[in-house]
């Protein structure tokens, strides 16, 4: 084999690492999503029990590392954001920042509201009522009973 | 050396070039995008706001669990449906914008046909879906009696279920729930709804020949970049709705 390679045969070999870039990207978004799918089944077979607050929330949280691991991917690979420049891929990014507050902020003040309504702005103590999609040790047959559509 | 910099930088902001070495329409694209993300990031903080805010709120395996033609219970599958032909759609588009840097009209046209067909087939589910949610008849205990009701803006019948006569029911819910579930994935199939409509211009253009006489297909990756954000959209409401 020479070692002097043609223009075409360059632009070919490197047409070839670009679509086998963006099928990796898809065969990474579609493991994503079968995971992110196996963790909200997760979720659904263990609420047919009664599950530790705790546990819930941890998977929560996986599903959302893998969300953000997809949005990733499909910004820099799909978008090719991460092919351009620098101060360009910041004057995008840096205004994004802006969301870490925003979730917090308004998450916060949800919370805070939930709470104010439940002690009535504080005058009275909470009390909480157990509230789930569905009443522990259901009577068989019971489930079936109100069934529609 | 440090003139060097000063000087460099200078050259960079003083004009004739673009400092990001990117054309002005895909560089606002981008900012498009970006303004609309945080259009979209308000809608679903808010979602998330009053969510925080209730004590109860729906079970979304309850209420999104059926699959046309299957009978019975099938929590997320017909989401994951919706999920994989947006994110295989989003793949054709990014293969039409790298034949488009090949020139490759036969190409270009190829992969946007495909990106055309993963559209319509989204927006089909989504149809269904909502017909699905909207029409349907879920028996609701409302002051001691039953009433049906489907999901809709004003109605909400996933509360939290309670024993009734030695049956199972449902009580009304936040009533919340439908106006965010319709506002935000409606909002979001008007995106891909226009993105449909817009890569329908794009194939019609490459078909006129139209790009190869412009010497570049550039058009063609800023419909893409309006494709891909319609399909990172997606990422999250499915995230938002339909996982946790």
């Amino acid at each position: 084999m020479s070692l002097q390679t043609s223009p075409q045969v360059l632009v070919h070999a490197d047409d070839e690492a670009k679509v086998k870039r963006i099928w990796n990207a898809f065969w990474v978004l579609l493991i994503l999503t079968i995971l992110e799918l196996a963790c909200g089944l997760t979720i659904y077979k263990l609420d047919l029990g009664d599950p530790a607050y705790s546990t819930i929330l941890s998977i929560k949280i996986v599903i959302i590392i893998f969300t953000l691991a997809k949005a990733f991917y499909i910004i820099s690979i799909f978008m090719h954001l991460g092919d351009e420049n620098r101060m360009m891929i910041l004057s995008i990014g840096i205004p994004m920042c802006l969301f870490i507050w925003f979730i917090v902020a308004f998450l916060a003040d949800g919370n805070s509201f939930r709470n104010l309504r439940n002690t009535d702005a504080g005058v009275r103590k909470y009390e909480p009522k157990e509230v789930r999609h569905q009443p522990l040790n259901v009577p068989p047959g019971a489930e079936n009973k109100y069934k529609t559509d | 050396m440090e003139t060097a910099v000063v000087q460099t930088k200078q050259r960079l902001w003083s004009g004739g070039h673009s400092p990001f070495k990117v054309s002005y329409g895909k560089l606002m694209m981008w900012y498009f995008l970006m303004s609309d993300s945080f259009t979209f990031g308000a809608f679903l903080i808010s979602y998330g706001t009053i969510r925080f805010s209730e004590n109860y709120w729906v079970d979304h395996n309850y209420v999104f669990n059926e699959f046309p033609g299957v009978h019975g219970n099938a929590p997320l599958a017909f989401v994951s449906l919706m999920t994989f032909i947006l994110i295989f759609s989003s793949v054709t588009m990014v293969l039409a914008v790298h034949q488009g840097h090949k020139m490759n009209k036969k190409g270009v046209e190829k992969w946007l046909f495909l990106t055309i067909l993963g559209g319509l087939a989204f927006l089909g589910c989504q149809a269904w879906e909502w017909t699905h949610l909207i029409t349907g008849h879920h028996a609701v205990l409302v002051d001691g009696q039953i009433q049906y009701w489907g999901t809709t803006m004003s109605h909400n019948p996933w509360g939290p279920r309670v024993m009734y006569e030695g049956g199972l029911i449902n009580t009304p819910g936040p009533i919340a729930f439908g106006g965010y579930f319709f506002g935000i994935t409606g909002f979001h199939g008007f995106h891909v709804f226009t993105g449909v409509i817009v890569n329908i211009v794009m194939l019609i253009k490459t078909r006129m020949g139209h790009f190869q006489q412009r010497g570049h297909y550039e058009m063609i990756e800023k419909a893409g970049l309006y494709w891909h954000f319609v399909d990172l959209v997606w990422v999250f409401v499915f995230l938002c709705f339909y996982l946790i």
